[in-house]
This record gives C-alpha cells, structure tokens and sequence, in this order.
C-alpha cells in the first residue's frame, strides 16, 4: 500500500459530500435528541425530555403498531403473490415478456399517481370497488374510513405497487434452480407440490430473504400512501413511521423531537432486519 | 386443459394491474357527469379536464423542475460515483477498504435517522426554496458507487496497463476505457438514481413551498389533497395521469432496460 495522489482526488468528492450530508447530519441527531427547537428561536438543552416524552407518546406506539399490523398483511401477501405468479411465468409460455411488463407497470409509475388512484377507487360512495360489490349485490365496505380497514386497505395498495418487481426477483432466483433436481424427483415419483415444497422454495430462499427485507424497510419508509389516501387517519390507525416524524417536524415545528423519533425507528428498522435474518438463518441455514 | 388455466390466471393478473390505469386515462377523457361505471369507452370526448389543469397549476414548469433536477442528479451520480468505483476496485491507496466499508455502512443506514437533520443543514444553508435543496444531497449514491465497483473489477487489468504506457491519467482511463466498456452498468445507474428523485416527493414537501420551483409529484400532491382541484374526479385524475404518463412513454419504449436495471436493486443488502 502506499500514498497515491490520484486516487486521493478521485475519492474527494465523495468524502466531502458524506461529511457534509451524511456524517455531519448524523453527529447533529444525536444532538437534537437532548435540544427543543423550532428553527427559528435558540436551541433549547432539555437533557433526556424528548426520549421520555417517546417512551410515553401514545402517537409513537400507535405508528408502531401500525407499521407492524402493515407488514403482517404485505410481507406474507407479497411473497405469495409475487411467487405464485412468478410460477405461472416460469414455463414454456407464450407472451412471458408481455406479462411480465404488464405487471411491471405499477412499479415504475410514481407513488403519488398508484395513491391518488387508488384513493377514488377505494372511495365509499363513488368508488369503483364498492360500485362492483354493489352490483353483485355484497355490500359497501369502508376500505379507508374503517378504522379496522384502512391499514389492510394500504397494505393491499403497496402490494399491488410493488409486486411486480419481486415477481421478477423471483422469476430469476427460479431460473436459477438446477433442472436435474426435477428430473430426478420426475424419477422418484413426486408430485408438483412436493417438487415446490422440497425443491424449488428452499433453492429460491435468498429471494424470499430479499423480499422479506426490502418490503420490512419499505413499510418503516411508507408515507405518500396514507399522506394521501387518509392522512393518517382513521383514529390515526394508518399513522405510519414516516409521517408521524413529517406531521411532528412539519405541522408542529417539534425539530428535536422529529430528529428522537427517526433516531428510534432507524434503529427499530436496523433491528427488525438483523431479527428477520437471525430468524432465518435458523430456518434454512443457508 | 393445464394451461388454459394458466393464461386465464395471467390474464386475470394483467387486468389487475393494468385496468386500474386505462380507467384512470379513460376517466380524465369525459366530462365529470359521464364518470361511474367500468366502461374504459367516452361517450363524448373531452380535453376540458386537462385544460382546467393545465390553467390552475404551472404543471409545465413542473415537468421543467423534475427534469432538471433529476438530470443533474443522474449526470453527477454517474460522473462522481463511476470515479470512485474506480479507485476503489482498481487503485491501490491507503485507507481504500476503510472507504469501501464507508460506503457500505451509508447504504445500510436508515434514512429517518437523517432526515432531520439533514433537513435542518439545508435550511441553515439558505437552500429552502432552492434547485440546490432537491440537487445537492443526492449527487452521490452509495448503491451506485458499489455497483460501479463490482463492475469495474471485471475489466481486464492489460487495458488499464496499456493506456498508462500510452500515457493516459486516470480520468482519461474511466472516460475513455472505462465507461465504454460500462454500459449495461451505466444505464442500471442512470435508470435507478433516475426513478428514485424524480419520483421522490417527501423531500421536496420538506423544503419547497414556493410553487413555481417545485416537482411534479409534490405538486401533483397539493393539488389533489388542496381545494384546487375542487375536488373533481376528472381533473385530480388528469394532473395524476400527466405525472405518470412521462415515465410510462419511456416505459413502452425502453421496459427491458427499466425491468433489468430495477431488479438490480436486489443486489443491495
């Protein structure tokens, strides 16, 4: 090893920009945690205030909660769409690149675009879902005003949005499994459900891990959704992480308990990851 | 008899995924008392909708400021982040691994923990309400940065050897060797950090509030959560469609590319 100039030039940009808006604005969180402040008057030195006010906030737990009851319904729900249908792709088929871009096309149209749809759809009275239910004689649901429904409700939009991306996720990791282990479970007799139990989901398993990750990180990220759809309402059951620290930094001017509160879920986020991949690990120890 | 059942089900699928979007279209096509129903047919054609957009908000201007802020984010991304990717899977320096974990660590970190904060630096800075605000603190990536290191590692070290005989610098090596023979690379970057920011909309509600300086999708926003649209279904449909129908043109021509690059986003724990 030795000094090499040039390589020191190369790496410069990149050092400056993460001291500047990465390493400095993480120092600075651990800062506001023990400060009040509204941008506007001095910072205020209020000790461990905003890590009791967190512990004893029923919005926090609420958020929690809510986060938690969103990914009990997507992960489970993405991961059995998304194989299923991803299945149904991997065989000699015709039009496979066509349904594969058909169900692509939520994932690359913009999030505000899925929510503002998906809120007329959903919609009581005029929307779309309910004006079929009705039309077959089953009766309105409150998709966004139940406060029961609304979380589920979201769950199933994000899943309708991402899908396709794990359905292609898939459809490589199933493209990865060796053909002579069907073939050789064909000689010994199995059936199509023992070949999918026994062979392919424990060869595809590094996806569902991937699945289960990327979908745990994006519930911890979900905002534009009920930012939208319900503003986080009913009864604040559809108040996600995101929005919560937005509603405390934005409508309350709350910086230093905004700054505790993405400090808490980060980490919560960190731990639930490194959980799920314990848990895992044990599984299938792969 | 099999896979009949297997294309009734794919089918299904596509019109669950694809119908919501013809609806939406066909809807901002007709006058707001001909909405209701599944028909995707008007009975009477009509561009009223998207005129009262187009009159109320500076939609326009907003395409302008999505472009320009992405653009300048996917040209710096590609720039800044392929020379770094470069010196840490070719150049032998000091503290390279050190950099290497660096970046690593900055992609695992969550981004609520900075948000903040980072809000914070930025109005303390003076850039509320500036290009600066949306552009600067995302020109690096560290997804890219690892991308283009991976990548790089693959080239043959005889190229890099002969160039240098020829007396090229590193830059004319990641210019003029390199990226030529990076495309696939340089597209799943371009494309990713693309869609990232220009669909990003949490962060420009953040800090932007003047109207004619912010995005498509934030404006978008506003307007279908705020009173003008007066709630009519027609026209919060069109200012929805005008926001996906860029994407969705680029979509049609260039999906294997989209499909492609997006799945790398697996390679990212």
């Amino acid at each position: 090893m030795k000094h090499n100039r040039p390589a020191y030039l190369l790496i410069a940009p990149y050092l400056l920009h993460f001291s500047v808006f990465i390493g400095f604005p993480l120092v600075f969180s651990f800062v506001l945690i023990f400060h009040r402040w509204d941008i506007i008057s001095p910072m205020e030195w209020v000790g461990l205030k905003n890590v009791h006010r967190l512990i004893h906030d029923r919005l926090f737990w609420q958020a929690l909660w809510n986060t938690a009851v969103f990914l009990f319904l997507h992960i489970p729900l993405q991961i059995v769409v998304a194989l299923f249908l991803a299945v149904q792709l991997n065989q000699r088929i015709a039009l496979r690149g066509f349904f594969r871009a058909a169900f692509f096309v939520p994932v690359i149209v913009s999030g505000v675009v899925i929510a503002i749809l998906w809120d007329k759809l959903m919609a009581y009275d005029s929307g779309l879902i309910n004006h079929f239910l009705a039309s077959i004689g089953l009766p309105k649901i409150g998709w966004l005003i139940d406060h029961r429904l609304a979380m589920p409700s979201i769950a199933l939009v994000a899943t309708w949005k991402n899908v396709g991306l794990y359905i292609v996720l898939f459809l490589v990791g199933l493209q990865g499994v060796p053909r002579h282990l069907y073939e050789a479970a064909d000689i010994e007799g199995a059936s199509g459900w023992q070949k999918f139990w026994n062979i392919t989901l424990p060869m595809i398993n590094p996806t569902v891990y991937l699945v289960v990750i990327l979908s745990t990180i994006g519930g911890f990220s979900l905002f534009i959704e009920p930012y939208i759809m319900t503003g986080g309402g009913p009864l604040n059951r559809t108040l996600s992480a995101l929005l919560y620290i937005y509603k405390q930094g934005f409508f309350f001017y709350h910086m230093g308990y905004a700054a505790t509160l993405g400090f808490a879920f980060a980490m919560l986020v960190m731990l639930v990851v490194l959980i799920q991949r314990k848990l895992i690990e044990q599984e299938v120890g792969y | 008899m099999k896979s009949f059942w297997r294309y009734a089900v794919l089918v299904l699928a596509t019109l669950i995924f694809v119908y919501p979007f013809m609806w939406m279209i066909s809807v901002t096509l007709r006058p707001e008392e001909e909405i209701g129903g599944f028909g995707l047919w008007p009975k009477t054609w009509t561009l009223q909708n998207y005129a009262t957009v187009f009159t109320k908000i500076p939609i326009l201007r907003a395409f302008g400021n999505s472009l320009l802020v992405s653009l300048s984010v996917v040209v710096s991304v590609i720039l800044f982040c392929s020379l770094v990717g470069y010196a840490l899977s070719r150049l032998q320096f000091r503290g390279r691994e050190a950099i290497s974990n660096l970046v690593i660590f900055t992609m695992v970190l969550p981004f609520q923990l900075t948000l903040i904060p980072l809000y914070l630096l930025v109005v303390k800075l003076g850039w509320a309400d500036t290009y600066l605000a949306l552009i600067v603190p995302f020109m690096m990536s560290s997804f890219a940065i690892l991308l283009f290191r991976q990548f790089f590692k693959s080239i043959p070290q005889d190229l890099i050897d002969a160039a240098r005989i020829d007396g090229c610098s590193d830059l004319g090596i990641v210019f003029r060797i390199f990226w030529p023979l990076s495309i696939p690379a340089i597209i799943t970057v371009g494309i990713i950090s693309f869609m990232g920011i220009w669909n990003e909309v949490l962060w420009p509600l953040m800090v932007i509030h003047k109207q004619e300086l912010m995005v498509m999708p934030q404006l978008v926003t506003l307007f279908a959560l705020g009173g003008a649209s007066e709630g009519q279904l027609g026209v919060q449909l069109a200012a929805a469609t005008l926001l996906a129908l860029p994407i969705l043109i680029a979509y049609l021509f260039f999906q294997r590319y989209f499909i492609e690059s997006l799945a790398t986003t697996g390679l990212k724990e």
